[in-house]
């Protein structure tokens, strides 16, 4: 049913759907609402689950990972300072293959402190085993859920799925969301039920110490079982389309791109404002185009490939950094075409929107004005230069 | 597409007056995509809220910088600071104050209305909560909305004596403005 709804709302609904068992967090800016809508149907005797009020994130996701580990899907969110605080936990969780949904609001990271929306906190985690799925609207950010649980609990797979949503413009924005009904999430998603799991009447251990003779083989299984889920993505999400009448792709998404001289790769919701700026580009002629990528974790680097490989020029858009290199999604852009014959002769990348500066379409614009045969590494748009003036000679 | 800017502190219900605003145009139809601009994150800090709306999904994400029409909460807010920035050559702002007397001069196509919308609220509410009467006034000074998808869209926010006032507070804030139209 279609409903006028918060992003936050729209995700703890979508959350009730898929039947947790167990909810933990510590509530922190800006996933908040999600957290207190579930405590809410808890509470209410809405939602059948047991909500875990904790100290601190480090707990949350502990809890969780207990939970979990006795087979009850089990569920978590946070936000910049909150997950860095989990960073532990996080590792753990993917290293015991629990497959836990966790909702990660983007948010900056601090120093200076800042609330605002970009995609640091989740993008500094993604070598932890996690599969991270970004959404570019409410829509796609619940539907994602949906998705992430069938795919974590897959029996080939069990590893944990971060839904990446930008804080604030999705958190709390309100749009219209088709939100499904139980019979079609029952339909999807099946009750959990797994071989391992902590059974008194059954005993096992889990998250045991592996030395020199057995950790390696346990990063590697997590790395084929990454292979397996960009094969095992497209199948899920068709199989979505034919119960919830949404299509997504899972991997990327190709928007005008076939025939484009100029191409952006971006992740999230600036996705949208790109767009409607192609939009008004290929109006006047200008053969632009996006590719959005919707899973970062696995990393499609055979679809990049396959949707690039004839794009005279792209542009990488990152929202986060690795200070000190590359820009993260076009350090992994540019290695997609290493040793390739058919790349782009160009692969400029863009730093845009960090702490919530506003991207706006004349931003997208000057990204393909700039975007030209001279390759740019790292080019901030939208700086202030008034404010890099002042320096500590003063 | 029509864009909607509100000016408002922290805490005076921008974001209320957006969602309002935006599930009025959802109910005739419409694509609305409200979302709020947080300032120092403050109670009382200036902060934005925005609706943007179209008869299809708005994907821009950006905020508003050249906006249909201007919804000002607090008349404080113009000292010092261009609420008007970009507002579009035929655009209409409501603001939530006595009289128009200490507004900026606007161009010829562009319309400004001063609605009582506190004084409105203390009546009907019992608190200088002005939102819906401002909205009500919205509706009367742009057409954009009909006066009953806004009273259907305040019964789907408020309940009991809150709805009431509110109900209230937005027929007294559209006929304040209709009254001034007809005059």
């Amino acid at each position: 049913m279609k409903e006028f709804i918060e992003g936050s709302l729209a995700v703890a609904e979508a959350v009730k759907l898929c039947k947790p068992g167990v909810v933990s967090a510590y509530p922190i800016t800006p996933q908040t609402h999600i957290v207190e809508e579930l405590a809410s149907m808890v509470a209410d005797g809405k939602l059948n689950a047991q909500f875990v009020n904790v100290e601190s994130e480090h707990s949350a996701a502990s809890v969780v990972l207990g939970s979990e580990a006795t087979g009850t899907r089990s569920y978590t969110a946070t936000s910049s300072q909150g997950l860095f605080y989990m960073m532990e936990v996080v590792f753990n969780i993917a290293g015991m293959r629990l497959p836990i949904v966790m909702t990660c609001a983007n948010r900056a990271v601090s120093a200076p402190i800042n609330i605002w929306n970009d995609q640091q906190d989740s993008i500094s985690l993604r070598d932890s085993g996690w599969v991270q799925l970004f959404a570019e609207d409410i829509q796609e950010a619940v539907d994602l859920h949906f998705i992430a649980y069938k795919l974590a609990e897959d029996k080939s797979i069990m590893l944990p799925v971060m839904v990446c949503m930008d804080g604030f413009i999705l958190t709390h924005g309100i749009e219209t969301v088709d939100m499904p009904s139980q019979e079609q999430v029952d339909k999807y998603l099946p009750k959990y039920n797994t071989t391992y799991k902590l059974d008194v009447t059954n005993p096992i251990s889990m998250g045991l110490l592996a030395g020199p003779d057995y950790y390696m083989e346990t990063r590697f299984a997590i790395e084929e079982t990454h292979k397996d889920i960009l094969k095992l993505l497209p199948k899920l999400t068709a199989d979505f389309a034919k119960i919830f009448g949404r299509t997504y792709n899972g991997l990327v998404e190709e928007y005008q791109v076939k025939d484009a001289e100029k191409v952006i790769v971006a992740l999230g919701s600036v996705c949208g404002t790109v767009k409607e700026v192609v939009d008004e580009l290929r109006s006047k002629g200008k053969k632009v185009g996006l590719l959005k990528i919707t899973s970062y974790r696995p990393f499609p680097a055979e679809a990049i490939y396959e949707a690039l490989k004839n794009v005279p020029k792209v542009a990488v858009l990152d929202r986060a950094v690795s200070l000190g290199s590359f820009a993260p999604v076009s350090s992994e852009i540019k290695a997609v075409f290493t040793s390739k014959k058919k790349k782009p002769q160009v692969i400029s990348n863009f730093v845009v929107g960090l702490g919530g500066r506003d991207i706006t379409k004349e931003s997208i614009k000057e990204m393909f004005k700039l975007l030209s045969a001279k390759e740019l590494t790292n080019e901030f748009i939208d700086l202030k230069p008034e404010l890099l003036k002042e320096s500590y000679e003063q | 597409m029509k864009e909607i800017r509100i000016h408002a502190r922290a805490g005076q219900g921008a974001i209320t007056t957006a969602s309002i605003l935006g599930y009025a145009y959802f109910l005739k139809g419409m694509y609305p995509y409200a979302f709020p601009s947080f300032g120092a994150a403050r109670m009382g800090a200036p902060m934005n809220a925005f609706v943007r709306v179209d008869s299809h999904p708005v994907r821009l994400r950006s905020q508003i910088y050249e906006p249909n029409y201007l919804l000002i909460m607090d008349p404080t807010l113009m000292r010092g600071f261009n609420c008007f920035s970009g507002l579009k050559e035929d655009g209409i702002a409501i603001i939530n104050d006595k009289d128009t007397g200490s507004l900026p001069k606007v161009s010829a196509k562009q319309k400004v209305f001063a609605v009582p919308a506190n004084e409105i609220a203390m009546k009907t509410i019992g608190r200088p909560l002005g939102n819906t009467a401002l909205i009500g006034a919205f509706c009367a000074a742009t057409g954009e909305l009909a006066l009953d998808s806004l009273l259907e869209a305040i019964k789907k926010r408020f309940s009991g004596k809150a709805m009431e006032g509110n109900i209230e507070s937005a027929k007294q804030g559209f006929e304040f403005i209709k009254n001034q139209l007809r005059g």
